[in-house]
């Protein structure tokens, strides 16, 4: 049973983790990462090639991550499968235990370490999630008949910050209509768009997991704001962290706060602690 | 129209090299490449120039009017036998299609001079955009006339995906995203664009196309 349904639906308040999937065949330091996040967390994302990186497959790591008694949302990209490829890899994560799955489309290859790459973008994450619930209705995306259906918490990506609003907010309307029952967001600053962003899709029946990005130094925003596509951190957080004398510190005190805020405004929070792992129990102020 | 661009001048040599070519004959063509500038009357002199000055005799040059019509290019060749005669090598100043066209016409080897990019507008003179990737499944009459198969660099149907920002897109980050320029014509237009495309069928653009509108007549 999906615990991230279970309780999301039950109006209970969710925390997830997120893990990257090892650029190797070594799950090591993925399950060290696994043992310090999943005492606080009702699930973990599992990413999928994210930044349009080779890693292993999601797929296999959401296995892994169950078998260690752990809760994985299965992330599935468009870019790097062709329909076919994605309808067999839903059933194979049904088949394997996996309830949770976010659909979303991918970075461009020429973000990635394959620079080379074709983009499959067969199909994208909304007709992807229409596959799903197809699926869950026990046929595939041809209308023929599967021996057993599956029974996926279908989840999709939500941009709170990125405007223009109204265009936001009839993509997020479009992806609810396609059967997305959770958001997970892109990384939040504002609080008062989240609350913006909830209150259009609560009315909808979807609920929002809003994320929190620790940003450890100075050095992470000049990733995110140079490499990381459609997200910004904003001046007055970018100089709070800047300023400290201690950014690591103040970026677990900040995210701190953002959880406390989140709270009150969202369905959960993910936290991506960005290698303060350890922190994990501060920041989601467990004391 | 098909835009083109000139190919790199030293695998042009390279071709002629390759088989011992002296004397050669230009195509150029009417249509695309002439509005491209790649393969007009003022290119073609120029290249025949070039020619001349890398030691090649140019037997004879002309511009066929449609490069791509199979008919009108067998007329160019008998109107310009004795020049294709003398020469070893045709050089064509057309697109792919004009390529193959004259090498279908004319019985001699047959080289490409320019590289062909794409199906695109005319922005205005010399600035061309690609606008259509003839996916045979089009929908432009749900996309306000702007096509995500080809401008939305992932080819996404439904947008934006995640790494559009302030309205620009993230592959091409200095260009508007194609879905907020749908959303933003459509809501124009008093359109809604509600509900999801459904993914796009692929069979209808299986290489090679071919269509005969001959039999057409009995279909109908
Ligand atoms: S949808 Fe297909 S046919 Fe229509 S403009 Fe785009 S590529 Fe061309
Ligand atoms: S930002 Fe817009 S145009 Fe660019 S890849 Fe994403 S959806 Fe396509």
């Amino acid at each position: 049973m999906s615990r991230l349904r279970d309780k999301l639906e039950a109006g209970e308040f969710v925390v997830t983790g997120e893990v990257a999937p090892p650029k190797g065949a070594d799950l090591a330091s993925m399950h060290a990462a696994v043992d310090i996040l999943a005492p606080h967390c009702d699930a973990l994302n599992v990413t999928d090639n994210q930044g349009a990186t080779l890693h292993l497959s999601s797929l296999a790591a959401s296995k892994a991550i169950l078998d260690r008694g752990v809760e994985p949302i299965f992330q599935q990209t468009c870019r790097d499968r062709n329909r076919l490829a994605l309808q067999s890899d839903l059933l194979a994560a049904w088949s394997l235990g996996l309830e949770n799955v976010l659909m979303v489309t991918g970075d461009d290859p020429r973000a990635g370490d394959h620079p080379n790459a074709k983009g499959v973008f067969d199909l994208d994450s909304t007709q992807l999630a229409q596959v799903a619930v197809g699926m869950n209705e026990g046929r595939d995306m041809m209308g023929h008949e599967l021996k057993g259906a599956t029974g996926f918490y279908i989840g999709g990506a939500m941009f709170p910050e990125a405007e223009p609003w109204d265009v936001q907010l009839a993509r997020t309307e479009q992806k609810i209509e396609a059967g997305i029952r959770f958001f997970q967001t892109q990384a939040v600053f504002d609080m008062d768009k989240l609350e913006r962003a909830v209150e259009a899709v609560r009315p909808l029946g979807a609920k929002i997991i809003a994320s929190v990005l620790v940003i450890k130094s100075p050095g992470v925003i000049r990733f995110v704001n140079e490499h990381l596509a459609g997200l910004m951190i904003p001046d007055a957080i970018a100089d709070r962290i800047r300023s400290a004398a201690d950014p690591a510190e103040e970026a677990v005190l900040l995210a701190a706060e953002q959880v406390r805020e989140i709270r009150q405004i969202a369905d959960g929070v993910h936290v991506m602690p960005l290698g303060l792992d350890l922190a994990i129990g501060r920041i989601l102020g467990e004391g | 129209m098909i835009i083109t661009r000139p190919r790199d001048w030293s695998r042009i040599i390279e071709n002629l090299e390759s088989i011992g070519a002296r004397r050669v004959f230009l195509m150029g063509c009417g249509q695309c490449a002439t509005v491209a500038h790649t393969g007009g009357e003022p290119e073609l002199r120029e290249t025949a120039e070039r020619l001349g000055e890398a030691g090649y005799e140019v037997t004879g040059w002309t511009v066929g009017e449609v490069t791509c019509h199979l008919n009108g290019t067998k007329l160019e060749r008998r109107k310009h036998q004795e020049a294709i005669d003398a020469a070893d090598a045709v050089l064509v100043l057309a697109c792919g299609a004009g390529v193959q066209t004259t090498a279908d016409a004319i019985a001699k080897p047959v080289f490409p001079g320019l590289e062909s990019l794409f199906l695109g507008t005319v922005i205005r003179n010399g600035v061309f955009e690609e606008r259509c990737q003839t996916c045979g499944d089009c929908v432009l009459d749900k996309t306000a006339g702007i096509c995500p198969v080809t401008t939305c660099p992932k080819g996404l149907l439904n947008g934006p995906c995640g790494g559009m920002w302030n309205g620009m897109c993230e592959v091409l980050t200095d260009r508007e995203c194609t879905h907020v320029r749908i959303r933003k014509r459509l809501a124009e237009q008093g359109r809604t664009g509600k509900g999801t495309l459904a993914p796009k069928d692929f069979s209808t653009a299986l290489k090679p196309g071919a269509v005969n509108i001959r039999d057409r007549k009995d279909e109908r």
